[in-house]
């Protein structure tokens, strides 16, 4: 089982000081989370992206590969890349850029995003998403697996043979579909042959794991290879050493987070009871002391059976010393728990993929 | 309330994804005899019931509601157009949908309901049984805050709808399926539990409903 961070780039307020960091900071702040995520041993990095000013990390690909000149281990993701209103080539190119630098350590997930900011911004009809999406993952999977690139779709012109440079060293980039949940994308993801990155964010930990048994036998069925069909989590966490504190520190930045986020969509801010719910055992809130955390992904992983858990930490303004405390402890200490239980195969072996150097 | 209502024992729920499954797995476990049918093909839609709402049975959409006491509408607002309304005549139906943009995109039509968007979706369908619930909870909620008649942590859950032996019907599959139903005697009042809405996503309890809804519902009267 392999651990890792997602992160966002915030520069949400802080609700305890009412300050806001800059931009440019949070940026650079997700640089040194990279770098503190591989001194902790951690085995993947995953970055969002979003156009928002809580959230100015609106290209993924520079950011990873500034990281990847300090690092030298980790696996360094969007997640993810919102597909639906980017140029496929373009995208496969600048990932392919970045594995150039990380000397192959980069992966991609693919998908819709939850929210829509990116649609207006870049010009595309969120109405005709369905069929865009579609046909733009079908091109980023044709430039990924061929040099020379012939596709036809109904949404922009036909590439004839055209090159894609630079190709990934190591063969095509590990690609892992974004599935927010629904059981039709998670079909697609079986059918397509493709590792689904999917989340628990909140509620119980266990409930959605009927997606897992479900991707399966879809990937069975279709006969998808089995080397494919992996399943990484994502879920919102954070660590401190004393659970109890962990759980009332994170609460309001997660309110504040979640408020921002139902002022947006019309729903309103959490309350304590939801949240209380949700981070004690058995929630899918991974908010705790280490030993509660790998806990929880040893309980998940006997409903999920995924490969690779991540805890996606920083929104709503969680202070950036916290944060990293909270990324050490998540390497340092719950990952030893979890591999022991679990072993440390790592998600290249699974793949059959050659490791990074 | 008049008498003579025919209880709910068939459900058909139109949408196959995250709230239309959850809808699946609450109702069966509730004793109610369910059918479930999605866009796409049923090889599809067989698989995702066997394995995230066991119980239900696939179908296409139209066998699924031959037989159905109640339709369950809980499929993607902007996928409406694609629905045969002839399949849901006569029928109690169920509006569980919301107008979500990231999902749908904009839609001028639901940006400009004033009046909540199942007026809309009954106006497009052209349905005369509509009634509204499920919408101001999350699928995610819905299961673990059922609770049995009586346990003091139950939730409310509110129903609107125009016709009252059809709201009545409605209320007596939300009290088995776990929550304290609260109904709202015209269908417009549903724009209050859709996103937006004064409980929108606040998992109330049916006073709370009660008392957040009542002025609002007086100033509209």
């Amino acid at each position: 089982m392999e651990l890792g961070i997602g992160a966002f780039g915030d520069a949400s307020r802080d609700p305890s000081t009412g300050q806001r960091i800059s931009e440019a900071q949070a940026v650079r702040n997700v640089v040194e989370s990279i770098t503190v995520a591989e001194q902790a041993g951690l085995d993947w990095f995953g970055l969002g992206e979003h156009h928002v000013p809580e959230f100015p990390v609106s290209s993924a690909a520079p950011v990873l590969a500034a990281a990847a000149q300090v690092t030298s281990r980790i696996k360094l993701s969007s997640a993810v890349t919102v597909l639906g209103t980017d140029d496929p080539v373009r995208v496969y190119e600048q990932f392919s850029t970045v594995d150039a630098v990380a000397d192959g350590r980069v992966e991609m997930i693919p998908g819709r995003g939850s929210s829509i900011e990116s649609f207006p911004l870049f010009g595309f009809d969120l109405q005709d998403y369905d069929r865009l999406f579609a046909e733009k993952l079908d091109l980023l999977l044709e430039v990924n697996r061929s040099a020379h690139v012939t596709w036809e779709g109904t949404t922009r012109p036909a590439l004839t043979g055209q090159y894609v440079p630079p190709r990934a060293e190591r063969g095509p980039i590990p690609v892992w579909l974004g599935v927010g949940g629904n059981p039709n994308s998670v079909i697609r993801a079986a059918r397509l042959g493709l590792p689904m990155a999917t989340g628990v964010l909140g509620g119980s930990a266990t409930r959605s794991a009927t997606n897992a048994e479900l991707y399966r036998h879809a990937a069975a069925r279709f006969g998808s290879p089995p080397e494919q069909t992996l399943i990484m989590l994502g879920s919102p966490g954070f660590l401190m050493d004393d659970g109890r504190k962990a759980r009332d520190a994170w609460w309001p930045h997660w309110h504040q987070f979640m408020t921002t986020v139902g002022e947006q969509r019309g729903f309103l801010p959490p309350d304590r009871g939801s949240y209380d719910r949700d981070s004690g055992p058995g929630g899918g809130l991974l908010v705790g002391s280490p030993e509660e955390i790998a806990e929880r992904i040893l309980l998940m992983h006997e409903h999920w059976g995924h490969v690779r858990q991540y805890i996606h930490i920083d929104m709503g303004g969680v202070p950036q010393r916290d944060l990293l405390r909270a990324i050490e402890l998540f390497g340092t200490e719950v990952r030893p728990i979890v591999q022991r239980e679990l072993g440390s195969t790592s998600v290249d072996e699974l793949m059959g993929r050659a490791t990074a150097r | 309330m008049t008498g003579g209502i025919d209880p709910i024992r068939r459900v058909s729920i139109l949408g196959a994804g995250r709230v239309g499954t959850a809808l699946a797995r609450t109702l069966v476990d509730a004793g109610y005899q369910v059918t479930l049918a999605g866009s796409g093909d049923p090889e599809a839609v067989e698989m995702i019931a066997a394995f995230t709402a066991p119980g239900a049975r696939a179908r296409w959409a139209r066998d699924a509601t031959s037989d159905a006491d109640l339709v369950v509408l809980a499929l993607p607002l902007h996928r409406l157009p694609s629905l045969d309304p002839t399949i849901l005549a006569d029928r109690v139906v169920v509006d569980a949908m919301n107008y979500w943009p990231p999902v749908d995109g904009i839609i001028a039509r639901f940006e400009g309901a004033r009046h909540g968007t199942s007026i809309e979706v009954r106006d497009v369908l052209g349905l005369d049984r509509l009634v509204k619930t499920f919408n101001h909870t999350g699928y995610h909620d819905l299961e673990p805050d059922r609770r049995e008649r009586g346990h003091p942590d139950r939730l409310g859950m509110a129903v609107a709808g125009d016709d009252a032996d059809d709201v009545a019907a409605v209320v007596e599959v939300v009290e088995r399926i776990g929550y304290d139903a609260v109904a709202l005697q015209r269908l417009e009042f549903g724009r209050l539990i859709q996103p937006g809405g004064a409980i929108f996503g606040a998992r109330p309890t049916a006073d709370d409903i009660r008392r957040t809804l009542r002025p609002l519902i007086q100033r509209a009267a």
